[in-house]
């Protein structure tokens, strides 16, 4: 365990049970994202980035509970993300 | 597909865009389409042959739905300052 400022040793694998772990653990899947607006994106998870910016694939944009519309892709700003959900592993 | 191909960033997906029709969700129920020159790490944003729609609530009587206005502007150059963003998206896989 660090606490003061020293960085630990580069992992080999991500450690599912650290956030930015679960995340990586999580690429590929499907999942349900959150923003701070209440809008709900679902799609394939393609990237996170350490500003918790994502990139979707096939992604659907929910607002209460109806699709109200379709992106191919779609990047979104880690800044309105409230959480990311892995639908099924 | 391995883990290498896997390990791109967010951003790359907006790096693709350059040069391409993209649809820009904003912060205030506002949507830019345009073509996109250039981007940065902070969402900064250059885009040409622009088109904002605003989506205004009007206001209506009790258990009415509200109804939503749109204005729309035109722009031949636009920036866009990177904290308004919330979405990028290539404009051609857009389906209403």
């Amino acid at each position: 365990m660090s606490t003061n400022g020293e960085s630990p040793k580069e992992e080999p694998k991500a450690d599912p049970r650290d956030p930015s772990g679960f995340l990586s653990e999580i690429i590929g899947n499907a999942v349900t994202v959150k923003l701070n607006s209440g809008i709900v994106y679902k799609g394939a998870l393609q990237s996170v980035d350490g500003y918790m910016n994502i990139a979707l694939e096939n992604c659907r944009e929910v607002a209460d509970g109806r699709v109200i519309r379709n992106y191919g892709d779609a990047f979104v700003r880690g800044n309105n993300v409230t959480y990311i959900s892995a639908d099924s592993i | 597909m391995d883990e290498k191909d896997e390990a791109h960033e967010p951003l790359d997906l907006v790096r693709l865009c350059i040069d391409e029709f993209v649809v820009v969700k904003l912060r205030g129920d506002r949507e830019l389409k345009g073509r996109l020159h250039a981007y940065d790490s902070h969402c900064n944003l250059i885009l040409g042959e622009v088109e904002e729609s605003i989506y205004v609530a009007e206001e209506e009587d009790e258990g009415e739905a509200p109804r939503v206005r749109t204005v729309k502007k035109q722009s031949e150059m636009l920036f866009v300052r990177g904290d308004s963003v919330v979405l990028i998206a290539p404009s051609e896989g857009v389906k209403q």
